[in-house]
């Protein structure tokens, strides 16, 4: 699981073979340990949160900060066997991603390839209204689905969460799927065409591979929008489907203390995304720089 | 396999996905569907983690009645019940409602009233439920809609240890000026610790449920008879103004930030000397973990121009009018409020815990009064002491001491308090806050005003 990209080697003499001034050495120092900030910053509240987890309530609700105190299992203990199993709300997390994003991949995979490789007519058209789907707020949608799903007598059902995060997904899902099939090289196409494969072994042997990697990042970036989809969820669900961030704000009380319980439980919600995130590494490093087959 | 052979295959293998589901994978064994189930909706407070943890054990097991729960912290369970039963989605047969909220949606047929199950049940004793809960949870019709599983009322607590070193005593009924000459006498006698905490969190539930009280017993109130909004009124500013002074001067630090919660940590963790705020957080103070166990004295409410100022508040449950198992619902509720619960707390969790302030068998409980003799009759006496009617110096139009029992009270509060808060991290004065806040009572009063014309 290794990250196969080669690091840039820094060069040591220029295009004209005279040697690269020390200076420039010293902006790639302080350039590296600007990005080493950055980084150390945004996964700080992570590191934050794990820590509070293994505190104890008291010292988690310290101020200032017990940064020291002894560390205790006490706040995971509670999200397992406290008041309500969190096994439900995890399976019902779970299901609803991973089939929307089975849903979504198998939806915008083709309409990719239609907007890419053999794009219909007035395709940029087809692909500004895919998107402009996403610029009407969430939630000026809430009340309609509401009503529709009380009606239906699909309130509390998981399947109506799955519909809504594979619509909430697609526009994105085939917006970077046409990016990453429009690299494709044309005469690969077209070499296989010659060579006498039909659509699905062209698909599977030439696309597929080349793809994979923007597959993998598309999956993965459908996946941890529906499993962190909160606003939905909390409004159409009740005690059946109810889903793990629904299930993680229960933790929340305005009488007494509960950090270290809800750090607990946010770690363990987010293990499933940390843990597909850190499968796809390689995969998301070359997929998410948009680079597949460079 | 041809493009045709391809897309078939998928939808059948989609649809075998779709049909092997279930509707989800909460619900247990019954499901929500169950005939033999229902489906709570509560705040999450101990009380009622603890009830969670009961229920399973004693009460399906005594009644074979499966019990679906979905906890949310307060704001988000209220948005929730009124999302659920302004919809009568009937998801939930029980919802636990507070005494702000049951008497309006009483109002709107959104819930049942309980007179028949109340009057059938005789092992639930109606009587034995203290008067102001039942009068609190009784709506314009004359009728019951809600049972009460906690009460409370409001009052001041003190480390005692902290006022017999400087040689104080507080008198069992203080007086505000009291409160603040001892807040100025302790503030800072002890390293890191202040004279008092009160609460000045933004929220018509969090500075504005102490707030009004001292507001109520200055001789001010958020609105007359008449409908009309009295915020800038002299007493609604000098009560306002004596509160913001008092936490400025002698209070917590992050004061504009501290709410229940803050405020019960800095009693606990020793950071201030004294606190007005809920009769439920004494539980807190002297469970068995706590530090400052034994050493916290009780007294009244303090009071200015009225012989109480006491709030009331019960977290209590009511029937969704649209459920289908309201027979089953009150068999949970009368176990729920029962004082055979009390009991099964009482015994499996601690005495300190018990859901209190709602039976007064609970004070005269041996078992419990071992535990909570420190504060169970100042809790009685406060509880007993509120009159939702009549809180204050003036006739009221609308229910409540701590709030206006209208609909519209959540964001008139709210918003007004966001201006309280302010002039309390000293970013506005208070008159300016109460100017505007008296604008906002304006637009609430007009609508009343029009409406009692028309």
């Amino acid at each position: 699981m290794s990250i196969t990209d080669t690091a840039p080697v820094a060069a040591t003499r220029d295009e004209r073979g005279r040697p690269v001034k020390k200076r420039r050495e010293g902006a790639n120092v302080w350039l590296s340990l600007l990005a080493w900030v950055v980084g150390i910053l945004f996964v700080l509240p992570v590191v934050w949160m794990v820590l509070t987890s293994f505190h104890s309530e008291a010292n988690a609700a310290q101020n200032p900060p017990a940064v020291l105190a002894p560390l205790t299992l006490e706040g995971y203990r509670e999200f397992f066997s406290g008041g309500a199993s969190p096994w439900p709300p995890l399976l019902n997390s779970l299901t609803a991603s991973i089939i929307s994003t089975l849903f979504v991949l198998l939806l915008s995979f083709p309409a990719a390839y239609a907007l890419s490789i053999k794009p219909v007519k007035k395709w940029t058209d087809v692909l500004f209204f895919f998107l402009s789907t996403k610029m009407l707020p969430v939630v000026a949608g809430l009340l309609p689905l509401y009503l529709f799903a009380q009606n239906t007598g699909l309130l509390d059902n998981i399947w109506l969460l799955i519909v809504f995060y594979t619509a909430m997904n697609l526009p994105i899902a085939v917006w970077m799927m046409r990016s990453f099939l429009s690299e494709v090289p044309v005469e690969m196409l077209e070499a296989a065409a010659m060579d006498g494969a039909n659509l699905t072994k062209t698909l599977r042997s030439v696309i597929a591979p080349v793809v994979m990697p923007g597959i993998a990042a598309t999956a993965l970036i459908c996946f941890i929008f529906s499993w962190n989809e909160l606003l939905f969820a909390r409004v159409l669900t009740a005690t059946v489907a109810e889903t793990a961030p629904v299930f993680l704000t229960s933790f929340v009380t305005s009488q007494g203390l509960f950090l270290a319980q809800l750090c607990a439980a946010a770690f363990v919600v987010s293990l499933p995304v940390l843990v597909a995130g850190f499968a796809a590494q390689d995969k998301l490093v070359q997929g998410l720089s948009l680079g597949s087959v460079k | 396999m041809s493009r045709a052979r391809l897309l078939p295959g998928t939808v059948t293998a989609l649809l075998a996905v779709a049909l092997a589901g279930c509707a989800g994978w909460g619900g247990g064994g019954g499901g929500s569907g169950g005939a033999n189930s229902i489906d709570v909706l509560m705040v999450n407070n101990p009380q009622m983690i603890d009830l969670q943890r009961l229920t399973a054990d004693h009460f399906t097991k005594q009644t074979g009645i499966t019990v679906n729960f979905t906890v949310l912290p307060e704001n988000d369970v209220r948005d929730k019940i009124s999302q659920e039963f302004s919809s009568q989605a009937g998801q939930y047969d029980i919802a636990s409602l507070s005494n702000f909220e049951i008497p309006i949606y009483a109002k709107s047929k959104w819930i049942a009233p309980l007179d028949g199950y109340v009057g059938a049940d005789t092992a639930f004793d109606q009587a034995d439920i203290l008067k102001p809960m039942t009068q609190s949870l009784t709506a314009d019709d004359g009728k019951l809609y809600g049972e009460p599983f906690y009460g409370e009322s409001s009052f001041l607590m003190y480390r005692k240890d902290v006022l017999d070193a400087q040689g104080i005593t507080m008198p069992a009924k203080p007086t505000w000026q009291q409160v603040a000459d001892i807040a100025a006498q302790v503030d800072g006698k002890q390293p890191g610790m202040a004279g008092i905490c009160l609460r000045g969190q933004p929220g018509w539930g969090q500075i504005f449920a102490p707030l009004t009280t001292v507001v109520n017993t200055f001789g001010g109130t958020w609105f007359d008879a008449g409908w009309n909004a009295r915020v800038d009124a002299p007493e609604f500013r000098q009560a306002t103004q004596f509160y913001v002074d008092l936490v400025r001067a002698h209070g917590e630090t992050g004061a504009p930030q501290a709410g229940f919660t803050e405020c019960l940590n800095n009693l606990i963790q020793g950071n201030v000397a004294m606190w007005y705020d809920a009769t439920s957080a004494a539980g807190s103070l002297e469970a068995a973990d706590s530090p400052v166990k034994g050493k916290i004295g009780y007294a009244a409410a303090p009071v200015v121009r009225t012989p109480a100022s006491g709030w009331l508040y019960a977290w209590s449950w009511s029937i969704q009018q649209a459920s289908e198992k309201k027979d089953n619902a009150w068999k949970f509720i009368s176990w729920a409020s029962s004082k055979q619960y009390e009991q099964l707390v009482g015994e499996r969790i601690g005495w300190s815990s018990v859901p209190a302030g709602k039976r007064s068998s609970t004070y005269t409980n041996q078992e419990y009064l071992k535990v909570a003799s420190a504060f169970a009759a100042p809790t009685r006496d406060a509880i007993a002491g509120a009159d939702p009617r009549n809180p204050g110096v003036q006739p009221r139009p609308a229910l409540g001491i701590q709030f206006v029992d209208i609909p519209e009270f959540t964001d008139l509060g709210t918003q007004a308090s966001q201006y309280v808060s302010s002039a309390i991290a000293g970013q506005m004065s208070v008159t300016e806050a109460l100017d505007r806040g008296q604008r906002l009572a304006e637009d609430v009063a007009e609508r009343y005003k029009s409406r009692a014309e028309g």
